[in-house]
């Protein structure tokens, strides 16, 4: 076991200690089912309404009727949950002066940065696992298109792996886990605003950037069903950069 | 094996240390002694690789702490002032999982871990959670986190804190042992402590080094300036001021509640004879007469709370201090 990977389990293990884990998740799955029951409940009042236009049984289209709402309502639950997920990350390290250990044993910073992001991407992962279960019931009354599911389920990972990150960088840059928990959310919220600004500003090359800055265009297009190139190295280099940034801030700690 | 040249660090506009500059030899107990915000940890730091020095450098089994940080932390088991342990997890959990972050393979620990255990005794708490142990009980996981993957150089933060009198017995002798094959720096406020255990002190007070030496030099090298304590039954009005006209002698503590009389004289200068006549000439009873020797806490004291050294006269604040 190398020492990344001993991080990566005892992050894991400690996490799975605090009811905080616990707690994140049953609030994260119970809204993504109160928000898959509208949804479906919504698509059931709209068969009924074509029967009786139609006079005969339609074919409703779950994907747009159930997956699409219920993917787009997720990334605000996301917002919301994942900073908590990873507000502990460096901002205890720092309060139990365990970060003293951490920086003087003879591991590098990156394999601490990495060690800390995959332990919390792997148990919003199960997070996510755990969502699966409607689809899996959808399928057996109903029969719907699986390619825009899995594309879906691709942009949930990707964009709560940038998430993640970004929680990672606002957990390394204070002690105080509520500060680490609401920079990171206002971080995202701003990012994602970037998406609304570069609308009101026309189509213009400036715009274009801006909206392009804000991952909920990415988000959008991946749970259409589009996998584009574009969108994939948006995310990967967003998760990238801001780890690189965690590991600067984290450095910067042996400078003060 | 450890080697700092003039180091100076700096948090803003304070000045932590200033020009520390020491050297270990390999097998070597060496303490760190000195007040609270003295500079101890600072210097600490900079050795663990945790910090830079702002200036000079510090070298560890010839790796230098600022340019091969991962030579120097793979040579070093360090004990901070507040032990890192994580409280979620068991104390068999957190010693495997420093063993891996110190690269040690499952064979190291299998072979290591027990001996470990064995040698700070944490054989009764080895799978309880770090959280519910006692202050003592953390203390010493530190230390065995510290020492777990046999690191030629020791760095202990006040290893002794909160532990039991019997318990800081044992890793004196656990020290003590570990001396000779492995090098150690430990810091401490404790005088008895660092002549326990060590061959070598530094005072260090104010982010500078006032002394270097054996414990037993240093108070030698300070007992010329020799005290004395007088006893004299009933005595007269004035007598304080009346020892003072005595030449040699420097100063004159006036006993609280009778008693003895504390006599400090200048250096070098041995005046019991004259102070034993003019006790006796004007008729008082001579009760006592002895000189006191100094403690390392006098020493430490002494170094600590002025400027002038070793060389150089207290004034009576540190006696006042020094009897407290």
């Amino acid at each position: 076991m190398t020492p990344a990977q001993a991080i990566v389990a005892k992050e894991l293990r400690s996490a799975y200690s605090s009811p905080i884990i616990y707690v994140v998740a049953a609030v994260f799955l119970l809204i993504f089912g109160i928000l898959s029951y509208i949804a479906v409940v919504n698509a059931g009042v709209q068969a009924i309404r074509l029967m009786q236009i139609q006079g005969l049984a339609a074919k409703i289209n779950l994907n747009d009727l159930v997956f699409r709402p219920t993917f787009y309502s997720t990334s605000i639950i996301l917002l919301l949950s994942l900073p908590i997920l990873t507000m502990r990350a460096f901002a205890e390290e720092r309060k139990l002066r365990t970060f003293e250990l951490l920086m003087t044993s003879p591991v590098g910073i990156n394999e601490i940065v990495a060690g800390k992001f995959v332990a919390v991407l792997l148990t919003y992962t199960g997070m996510l696992a755990l969502t699966g279960v409607v689809p899996v019931v959808l399928a057996m009354f109903n029969s719907f298109d699986w390619a825009p599911v899995f594309t879906g389920y691709l942009g949930l990972l990707l964009m709560g792996a940038l998430f993640l990150s970004v929680g990672l960088f606002a957990s390394a840059v204070t002690e105080n886990q509520i500060i680490a928990a609401f920079l990171s959310f206002g971080i995202l919220l701003s990012v994602w605003l970037l998406g609304a600004m570069g609308a009101i500003l026309g189509d213009t090359p400036v715009a274009n950037a801006i909206s392009y800055l804000s991952f909920i265009e990415h988000y959008d297009r991946l749970v259409r069903g589009l996998v584009d190139t574009k969108d994939l190295v948006y995310f990967i280099c967003g998760i990238l950069f801001m780890l690189f940034l965690t590991h600067r801030v984290v450095e910067s700690e042996r400078w003060k | 094996m450890i080697d700092v040249q003039n180091i100076t660090k700096r948090y803003g506009d304070r000045t932590a240390i200033e020009r520390v500059s020491f050297s270990v030899t390999k097998g070597e107990v060496l303490a760190f002694l000195g007040p609270n915000g003295a500079g101890k940890t600072t210097t600490m730091r900079i050795l663990t690789c945790f910090m830079p020095a702002t200036e000079g450098t510090a070298t560890v089994d010839g790796f230098d702490c600022f340019e091969q940080p991962t030579d120097v932390k793979r040579r070093i088991g360090y004990l901070p002032e507040t032990p890192p342990v994580y409280q979620e997890l068991t104390v068999m959990e957190y010693l495997t999982f420093v063993g891996r972050l110190k690269g040690m393979t499952g064979a190291d620990l299998r072979r290591r871990l027990p001996l470990v255990i064995e040698q700070i005794s944490l054989g009764d708490v080895r799978d309880r959670l770090i959280a519910n142990l006692s202050r003592g009980y953390r203390q010493r996981v530190g230390l065995a986190q510290a020492v777990l993957h046999d690191p030629p150089v020791l760095i202990l933060d006040e290893p002794t804190v909160g532990l039991d009198p019997k318990q800081i017995i044992e890793i004196r002798e656990l020290i003590k042992s570990l001396a000779g094959s492995h090098t150690v720096i430990l810091s401490t406020h404790i005088l008895p402590e660092a002549t326990a255990v060590c061959q070598r002190v530094v005072i260090i007070n104010d982010g500078r080094i006032v002394a270097v030496d054996r414990p037993e030099h240093l108070s030698a090298r300070l007992r010329r300036s020799e005290k004395l304590s007088l006893t004299v039954k009933a005595p007269p009005p004035y007598f304080a001021d009346r020892l003072r006209g005595i030449p040699g002698i420097v100063n004159v503590t006036e006993p609280e509640h009778g008693g003895a009389y504390l006599v400090e004289c200048a250096l070098g200068r041995d005046v019991r004879d004259e102070l034993a006549r003019f006790v006796v000439t004007n008729g008082w009873d001579l009760l006592e007469l002895k000189t006191i020797s100094m403690s390392l806490e006098d020493v430490f004291l002494r170094l600590t709370q002025h400027e002038d050294g070793i060389s150089e006269r207290s004034d009576g604040s540190a006696e006042r201090e020094a009897r407290a």
